[in-house]
């Protein structure tokens, strides 16, 4: 799979092992239009866009699908390195579904996605202090319920 | 058919060429029996009765019903609060089985759960309030007609539940509304629920115009 991609879009992949492949973030796009279009790979479904922190930085991870071969992909993208803003490029233009879920992994862990047409949150509200799954999020309640039990 | 000649025959011998079948032997008594009765009701009702007059017994005349405006008007609202319809989280299915057959809220004059909150006197917060969510709870509640009343179903409406301290979900929803009756349970079953709104009933009892306002007790 790595040396599949690297064949279309040389410099693009920074590692990989059996399951996965990581890319490098700013190939993110170039390499999903390759693995939609191409006929050896025709990835026509994106069933899973999520991110994850690691504290020292946050990773995309994108699972496709190709109904036609029948086969199952996953990438990875590391961001935001040193708790950085992490930003990759949208791949909205590519997968329309990518929309809600990039809304969500902006709502929640604060990954910018560059060229997003509607780029906001989705579930909490405008204003709402920071993304609540970070791992260094502390809520308001949280805050004042250990406040409340020093006393 | 003449009587006396009826009276007179034996059963079994033939009164006419029709009549001659075994059936016209058994029956034969009770022909007598019911022609003797017609004839009887004939002749003692010639008269129309006179119309019917509705008399008042002389005990009763002097009956009354001793009640205060406070038992009537509270008795009145007890036995027909009308229920908002809406619910939040799976707390709204056994506010549903509540409603259906088996446990049957109409005992209790609910069952006409409303869809608009300009008609309901009770919100039965059922299910996870999120911050969210409680902007449009609190404007239904405005939106209902006084005197109103609240339950919150379920711990997550209570105190957050097992969402308590999360970043969306509000830690009970008496910081939304004043509630009235909360019903623990995850989700309570409708037993609880049923339980809940008879306590409310108890608490509508105790009301009165000249003390507390309704909703405020």
């Amino acid at each position: 799979m790595a040396e599949a991609i690297e064949a279309f879009a040389p410099g693009s992949v920074v590692g990989h092992n059996t399951r996965d492949v990581w890319l490098r973030p700013a190939s993110v796009l170039e390499v999903a239009r390759g693995l939609r279009e191409r006929p050896e790979f025709k990835f026509d479904l994106l069933t899973m866009l999520t991110a994850v922190d690691y504290i020292d930085h946050f990773e995309v991870v994108y699972r496709l699908i190709s109904l036609p071969k029948n086969r199952t992909a996953m990438l990875k993208v590391k961001c935001g390195e040193g708790r950085s803003e992490p930003a990759v490029p949208s791949v909205y233009d590519v997968w329309r579904g990518a929309d809600l879920l990039e809304r969500e992994a902006w709502d929640l862990m604060g990954v910018r996605f560059d060229g997003h047409p509607n780029h906001k949150r989705i579930m909490l509200w405008e204003g709402f202090p920071g993304h609540p799954l970070r791992k260094d999020y502390v809520t308001y309640d949280q805050s004042v319920t250990e406040i409340a039990d020093q006393d | 058919m003449d009587i006396e000649r009826m009276q007179n025959e034996q059963p079994g011998v033939a009164l006419a060429p029709g009549m001659q079948s075994p059936l016209a032997s058994i029956t034969w008594d009770m022909d007598r029996e019911e022609g003797e009765s017609v004839n009887r009701m004939k002749a003692t009702h010639t008269e129309p009765f006179p119309e019917p007059v509705l008399e008042v017994p002389a005990d009763m005349r002097r009956s009354a019903i001793v009640t205060s405006v406070d038992s009537l008007l509270n008795w009145a609202r007890k036995s027909s609060v009308f229920p908002l319809q809406f619910g939040l989280a799976c707390c709204a299915f056994e506010m549903i089985a509540t409603a259906m057959s088996r446990f049957d809220i109409s005992r209790f004059g609910m069952e006409a759960f409303r869809a608009t909150p300009r008609q309901a006197d009770l919100m039965i917060v059922a299910g996870t309030v999120t911050w969210k969510m409680a902007v449009p709870l609190r404007r239904l509640y405005d939106q209902m007609s006084e005197p109103k009343w609240v339950i919150s179903m379920g711990v997550c409406a209570t105190s957050g539940g097992p969402y308590y301290q999360s970043y969306s979900v509000v830690p009970g929803v008496n910081h939304i509304v004043p509630v009235d009756v909360y019903v623990p349970g995850c989700p309570p079953r409708p037993d609880a629920l049923l339980y809940g709104i008879m306590q409310l009933h108890e608490k509508i009892k105790r009301y009165s115009l000249t003390g507390t306002p309704a909703g405020q007790a």
